[in-house]
């Protein structure tokens, strides 16, 4: 299961409807092993295409030193599929590389202005096999939530 | 000193779950060759036909190698190597 904190949820959406029709994409980072996703990090899709996305390599390389020096992974990454369903298509699972990761696909199909609907899923992508997971939207990560995060990180130091 | 070779996590089940380890070679050629004889497996993961697959990036000194030769790119001891898979994919065609 995803735990997302509205803000964040609302942010990617709103990313995935600005740059609509091409597709949107980017990180949620978290503490490691905290399962939490915390710091929204848009990124720009190098590929400006409405079929495909990509990092550019240098924003990927600083985004992952930023992550590496705040004891941070990758927990949410995310991009929008702008005619279609959003399900991850035979590229995204070939070149899915984070197993850790929850990949969260947004679809602008319908919902690329305010009004319409926007599908908001997520996904295990490991060794190439395909597991949709509940998201479950809450105002805010408890005390507890961040506390447990937070033992767990200590824990993973030690 | 030695060459560190930073390994992204899901080619870690090839270095035993090292998050880092030391390469020797005065290329990224030799580098990779190198990691193959430590790390058997690793080396498919990153180069086919003799060129950086297309959805790996490789960093020797923060600079991607595709734009500074390529697997001839020279290292020498002290420098970092960072290997990351692309974040990349699209819809269906």
């Amino acid at each position: 299961m995803l735990t997302i904190d509205r803000a964040t949820q609302d942010a990617i959406i709103a990313h995935a409807r600005r740059d609509h029709p091409d597709e949107a994409c980017g990180v949620v980072a978290g503490a490691i092993g905290s399962d939490l996703p915390t710091r929204f990090i848009p990124m720009i899709n190098a590929a400006m295409s409405p079929t495909f996305y990509e990092f550019d390599s240098g924003d990927l390389l600083k985004l992952y030193r930023e992550m590496d020096d705040n004891d941070e992974e990758p927990v949410v990454v995310y991009h929008s599929h702008t005619a279609t369903e959003a399900y991850p298509s035979r590229t995204d699972i070939n070149l899915a590389g984070e197993p850790g990761a929850h990949y969260v696909l947004v679809s602008t199909r319908d919902g690329a202005h305010e009004s319409g609907p926007v599908d908001f899923r997520s996904y295990r992508i490991v060794d190439g096999t395909v597991t949709e997971e509940e998201v479950q939207v809450v105002d805010g990560y408890t005390d507890t939530a961040l506390e447990e995060a937070e033992s767990t990180e200590q824990k993973a130091e030690h | 000193m030695a060459i560190e070779v930073r390994i992204p996590t899901i080619l870690r089940p090839y270095t035993g779950g090292e998050r880092a380890v030391d390469g020797t070679g005065a290329t990224v050629a030799e580098l990779v060759e190198q990691l193959e004889v430590d790390h058997p497996g690793i080396k498919e993961r990153l180069i086919d036909n003799d060129v950086v697959r297309r959805f790996v990036n490789i960093y020797v000194n923060d600079e991607d190698i595709r734009f500074t030769g390529g697997l001839a790119t020279p290292v020498a001891d002290g420098n970092t190597i960072v290997i990351l898979p692309a974040v990349a994919g699209g819809a269906p065609s």
